[in-house]
């Protein structure tokens, strides 16, 4: 096997279980593949050694028969994920040298069914950011490069050190979360799949908390199958997390190559937007004929409420932030900074292991949520959430999924949007509905831009329908015949 | 609306941020652009309408009144800034 680290995951898996190869091997593989990847600046923690004790005691499991379904293959894991005795900091200066006590439920799922760990994954402050450029550690470099341009591209945010792993090889997959399109928008800019679930299919405990109500985790992956594999792993009801979902996990592959014949896909007329570039349309209506193809019947639709979803958002969301985030107070974990006073002691804490994106949204949230201020802003915005997620509830009484582009640009240059928080915000613009709805959405690549960027396309479901997606997701991927890789430069 | 940046002041008291005099005011244009880009929300008619407060419908679910997790104090006490014999050091609040 000459290049294990270009396998996919489900390729990987069977190799394994056909003892074609160990997981030491291709652990090995991969950590080679990383260590040559640094300029990427992906990891935050490379976590070697463990690897490769996870990877040997994997080998053992093969070969006493005692497998589990992720056996042996080698994961990338957010830093947002707390791992226990492996330093977690979701980003930030504030968790300082943070070593968790327990770990996330999410992870400890992956490791029940014998993922090995290869180390902790570049993110946004806080997921906190939609081009990884707020993270304590600098920005992730997106692998891919303009044909026109030599420039280091973002691979959007927060999951962006997931996403540039995934693309690079480094990892068979990964985990990400999303709580505004921290999949997906990475996802399309790296030309990676990744599946935000529904709200409360995989359990938010042991993940670091930014807006509790709309934070969701999900898989990160090369193809619509390993995702689909991970997401069954990563799933399932938690006591631990209230908002967890009692349900069955289904056996998400199985829906993987599933027909789609008599299935109504919605196009939403509110998603073709002023200023999205020609080839996004092009994209579109391509993804609308695959679809066609396959035996789908396409259906005008309208979400009257889109353009509204952003500015609720940016209320909701770091109103939540502000409140989750009070508990960095520099007294029992993380970043103190000494003063003359105890509110000395907080205020300087918090100024100097946040980041200026963060203070911004604690701000804004403090802001949002003060005495005079909270009907007008926090109570309109929950207001509008409930209409923007009744426009889904009325359009899925006429329709199985929708089909919208993931984001209405190719990845930027580093450095060309960050001066204007709005402009960076206006990024999510499609992939932020569905998160204040709590529907499952995925990316899925469809080709490249004329620079030779990935672009992506974004099927939505009902709540709890991942299975719908994927097998939608396929027949897009099947279509699109997506097997364009970055060229290495690193 | 446009918020000053005595206003940013007082919300940063309120967030326990420190932001030094000289951010104050850009801070305040930073911020009034955001919310100033969020007041659109004034246009949506939500007469009758009833806040969503979660993402997903369902009850909160109940449990037993039990100790499911000892406090395992090493481990708690592990991550701290400063600890003495079994106690977080913390600066004096009370004079």
């Amino acid at each position: 096997m000459s290049d294990l680290t270009a396998l996919t995951l489900a390729r990987a898996l069977d190799g394994l279980k056909a003892r074609e190869f160990s997981s030491v091997e291709i652990t090995t593989a991969h950590i080679a593949a990383i260590e040559a990847a640094r300029p990427l600046n992906a990891f935050v923690l490379e976590t070697p050694d463990k690897a490769l004790a996870m990877a040997a005691a994997s080998d053992e499991r093969i070969a006493s028969g005692s497998a589990g379904v992720l056996d042996g293959a080698p994961l990338g894991i957010k830093d947002l994920f707390c791992t226990k005795g492996v330093r977690s900091t979701a980003g930030s200066r504030i968790l300082g040298e943070f070593m968790p006590a327990y770990e996330s439920t999410v992870t400890a799922n992956l490791w029940r069914d014998g993922a090995v760990m290869l180390g902790k994954l570049n993110m946004d402050e806080f997921a906190m950011g939609s081009s990884n450029e707020t993270s304590a550690f600098g920005p992730v470099i997106n692998p891919w490069r303009s044909r026109i341009a030599n420039q280091a591209l973002t691979p959007g945010g927060s999951s962006g050190g997931s996403a540039s792993a995934v693309a690079a090889d480094l990892v068979l997959g990964a985990t990400a979360t999303d709580t505004g399109g921290s999949i997906r928008q990475p996802a399309a800019f790296t030309g990676t799949v990744g599946i935000k679930p529904t709200y409360g299919r995989c359990s938010r405990w042991g993940v670091v908390a930014f807006a509790s109500s709309l934070d969701q985790a999900g898989p990160l992956a090369k193809t619509v199958r390993d995702c689909a594999i991970l997401l069954r792993s990563m799933s399932g009801h938690d006591a631990k997390d209230s908002t967890s979902l009692p349900e069955a996990v289904p056996d998400f592959p199985a829906f993987v190559g599933a027909s789609v014949r008599g299935l109504r896909i919605g196009v939403p007329r509110e998603y073709r937007v002023d200023g999205m570039p020609a080839e996004i349309e092009a994209l579109w209506s391509r993804g609308m004929d695959w679809l066609r193809d396959a035996g789908c019947e396409i259906v005008d639709v309208s979400l009257p409420h889109t353009r509204y979803a952003l500015p609720a958002y940016y209320i909701i969301a770091p109103a939540e932030a502000s409140s989750n985030l009070a508990r960095y107070d520099g007294m029992r974990y993380g970043l103190r900074v000494d003063g003359p006073t105890l509110n000395d002691v907080y205020e300087l804490t918090r100024a100097q292991g946040f980041g200026e994106e963060v203070k911004r949204r604690v701000l804004i949230g403090a802001y949002v949520l003060s005495a005079g201020y909270y009907d007008a802003y926090y109570l309109k915005a929950l207001k509008v959430r409930r209409r923007i997620a009744d426009d889904f509830t009325q359009a899925f009484e006429k329709i199985d999924a929708l089909l919208t582009p993931t984001v209405p640009s190719a990845a930027f240059g580093l450095g060309e949007r960050s001066a204007d928080p709005v402009s960076m915000y206006l990024n999510d613009i499609f992939t932020v509905t569905v998160n204040l709805a709590g529907l499952p959405a995925i990316n899925v690549p469809g080709g490249l831009d004329e620079n030779g960027l990935p672009l992506g396309l974004q099927l939505i479901g009902r709540a709890l329908d991942e299975g719908t997606i994927f097998s939608l997701a396929e027949v897009l991927e099947q279509a699109a015949a997506f097997t364009a890789k970055p060229g290495r430069w690193w | 609306m446009a918020i000053d940046p005595e206003t940013v002041r007082k919300v940063a008291k309120l967030a326990h941020i420190r932001v030094p005099d000289d951010r104050l005011a850009p801070m305040a244009k930073e911020l009034s652009a955001i919310l100033q880009w969020i007041e659109q929300l004034a246009e949506v008619d939500t007469t009758d309408v009833e806040p969503m407060t979660s993402a997903v419908p369902l009850a909160m679910p109940m449990r037993e009144d039990v100790v499911s997790e000892a406090g395992d104090r090493e481990a708690i006490l592990a991550n701290a800034p400063r600890s003495l014999a079994g106690f977080f050091v913390v600066p004096k609040v009370v004079e």
